[in-house]
């Protein structure tokens, strides 16, 4: 039988504390400031965490889908038995924390989930790493002002795919275990007292504070009644895309962009399956071995990028829209193409 | 609002409905402060969208290849040398060109802005004459605008566009001062292994996403070296080599070509100041060919010119 999940308390000052204890059992993940943003990385005795960032530049997905991962390797030396055969490349599953994970950033790895692990196809890295890692959230008290996590089924402290999700309560931090996991964690960091009420309800305001601090918002409703066709021919993208460069940038830093490539890479008669990171954006990312490129035009492949997130993957999952509202595409397209406009054009069709 | 705008709007509407050209390329505001958006106008009723700032940081020259057409090209000094590029290497005629030049006193550098108050959020920017007001939750200053400079802009030479047809106000007076190739020579003083090292620091971020090479106006290949499939010549993963190859196989492309316009810098998203490799090979072709690229639409750029009475022996 298993216990209830109580919501569970402890000094913010104490954080140190909390990180070190969990060190014995996991690695820890933190957000650091380093070379000029935020990112997540394993600290060192002495380091602290920094939790007043807003979020990370580059999602955390890399460490469930690292940018350039070794899948298999091999030999082309044919005095030797197996060679020519693909043998999996070993990898570690140790135990992971991520601790300060944004609330959508969890929802995101939820979201690729249904990609990578569904009945017809189970991608056993995928897999095996997302559940060796367990998410404690931060919850956003102060979100940017380019954050529409409410408007997509997420917000500033929305619980999905999370195993904790901490309340910064000033001097106080309120942890929420949400999964077997995530209780197993708080024990592991020594985070024992219950949380009072008046606490649970400071840390209830918190998060009703922060979701009414959520000012921009986008529509959604219309696009899973749309015809694919309309939004495929609408007259909108020749506008939309004229600004892009077609760079990686919007991809690489989206935490529901999931595309990747194979390669084999040799060196001196030994080899690696290589799976890198791809981008719809590439003009490489669907050219045929025949020469041809069904997207070979700028506008087809900014278009390939906002129907599957914002029509494809909804018709497909009927999962909701496959964005979270983290808003990193806005705020660093170097270009200032804002998917907030396209999901009211397309919404509005 | 920025005082070149009413002059920009003003030309372009007449150019539009004069006929001289079909289509205007500039910018209008952003959706986010310190951003900008080019944008294409056909519609002379349009041209109200068209904006600038001290953040019109990309270089409008890189949509111009191969267009077809009469086009409207808004153009602050960088942008006007690559149209001068884009001329001399036939990526599009001057004759189909109608060049509106704005003067240029620097753009501002966001990351320079953001880095002074950490990692908070800029809400609202306000420009006025030289100077710059930044507000947030919490927080407001107003500063001078020559202090937060590109970095490429503090060390320009030439603000004003060096080909225009109709300028959107008074040219500004050009800095003979500026010392354009300091941080070169700071590098150059570094022992082989401790520029290997800075090197490689300045691009452990990168992430491939070639966003330094699209925003290049420079970078029009049809199919760039590291996209090519077949032969591949970079391998396509975060191998520090790889990563590597490809900034420095793209900084010689550039050689004698690049007008250190900084929009390379200005659209990495990790802010990797890429720039320290172009300008190695700009300071090379100053010094070699005392050239500086995009001056004029009558010369070849030094490296693809060959002459049988060349001077210098090693190439005759």
């Amino acid at each position: 039988m298993t216990c209830p999940m109580t919501d569970k308390i402890f000094k913010k000052r104490e954080f140190a504390d909390f990180l070190r204890a969990l060190k014995k059992t996991y690695e820890v993940l933190v957000p650091v400031r380093e070379q000029g943003f935020y990112r997540f990385k394993a600290i060192a005795d002495g380091e602290e965490a920094d939790l007043r960032f807003t979020n990370t530049r580059l999602s955390p997905k890399s460490f469930v889908l690292p940018q350039s991962e070794r899948m298999f390797e091999f030999t082309l030396d044919e005095k030797i038995e197996d060679a020519h055969i693909l043998k999996e490349a070993t990898r570690a599953y140790s135990p992971t924390a991520i601790v300060g994970i944004r609330p959508c950033d969890a929802k995101a790895m939820r979201l690729v989930d249904v990609n990578f692990n569904n009945p017809e196809f189970r991608d056993p890295w995928w897999v095996k790493r997302l559940n060796s890692i367990t998410l404690v959230g931060l919850g956003c008290s102060e979100p940017c002002s380019t954050c529409f996590c409410t408007s997509v089924n997420c917000g500033p402290f929305h619980e999905e795919g999370l195993d904790v999700l901490l309340f910064d309560l000033e001097e106080y931090v309120l942890a929420r275990p949400l999964t077997e996991k995530g209780k197993g964690l708080l024990q592991s960091g020594g985070v024992e007292r219950d949380a009072d009420e008046g606490s649970r309800n400071k840390a209830h305001k918190l998060r009703r504070e922060a979701e009414e601090r959520i000012t921009s918002h986008v529509p959604t409703d219309k696009l899973g009644q749309k015809n694919v066709n309309d939004l495929f021919d609408a007259p909108f993208w020749d506008d939309v895309a004229f600004a892009c460069i077609n760079c990686g940038t919007c991809t690489f830093l989206c935490p529901t962009c999931w595309c990747f490539d194979i390669q084999d890479e040799v060196i001196r008669g030994g080899g690696d399956r290589i799976r890198n990171w791809d981008s719809c954006m590439f003009p490489l990312f669907t050219l045929h071995a025949s020469g041809h490129n069904p997207r070979a035009e700028k506008v087809q492949r900014v278009r390939q990028r906002f129907m599957h997130k914002l029509k494809y993957y909804v018709d497909k999952y009927k999962n909701g829209v496959a964005c979270v509202g983290c808003g990193r595409c806005v705020r660093y397209c170097p270009v200032n193409i804002d998917i907030r406009e396209v999901f009211r054009l397309m919404n509005e069709l | 609002m920025n005082r070149y705008v009413d002059e920009i709007r003003v030309i372009a509407r007449k150019i539009l409905e004069e006929k001289a050209v079909d289509l205007i390329i500039g910018f209008k505001e952003g959706s986010i402060p310190m951003m900008t958006e080019p944008v294409l106008i056909r519609d002379a009723a349009e041209t109200d969208q068209l904006y600038w700032d001290s953040f019109c940081f990309m270089n409008l020259a890189t949509y111009l290849p191969k267009r077809e057409g009469k086009i409207g090209i808004i153009a602050k000094g960088c942008d006007s040398r690559n149209i001068a590029v884009h001329i001399v290497e036939n990526q599009v005629k001057r004759e189909q060109l109608y060049i509106i030049g704005v003067p240029c006193e620097g753009m501002v550098d966001r990351r320079r802005l953001c880095s002074l108050v950490g990692d908070k959020e800029v809400r609202e920017i306000a420009e006025s004459d030289g100077g710059i007001t930044v507000r947030g939750e919490g927080f407001g200053h107003t500063l001078k605008k020559a202090d937060y400079l590109q970095d490429n802009c503090i060390r320009c030479m030439h603000r004003n566009p060096v080909l225009y047809d109709a300028m959107a106000g008074d040219l500004v007076e050009e800095r003979k001062d500026p010392d354009p190739y300091d941080d070169v020579r700071e590098i150059e003083a570094m022992e082989w292994d401790e520029r290997w090292e800075f090197s490689s620091t300045l691009i452990k971020d990168c992430t491939r996403c070639y966003a330094c090479r699209n925003a290049c106006p420079l970078c029009y290949c049809p199919t760039c070296f590291v996209d090519e499939s077949g032969p591949q010549w970079v391998g396509k993963s975060i191998d520090p080599t790889d990563t590597m190859i490809f900034h420095i196989l793209r900084a010689y492309h550039c050689a004698g070509r690049c007008t250190d316009c900084g929009a390379c810098e200005q659209a990495c998203p990790v802010g990797i100041k890429v720039r320290f490799f172009t300008r190695r090979l700009n300071r090379d072709v100053f010094d070699l060919y005392a050239c500086e690229a995009g001056l004029s639409i009558e010369e070849r750029p030094p490296l693809d010119t060959y002459r049988p009475d060349d001077y210098d022996e090693f190439i005759r």
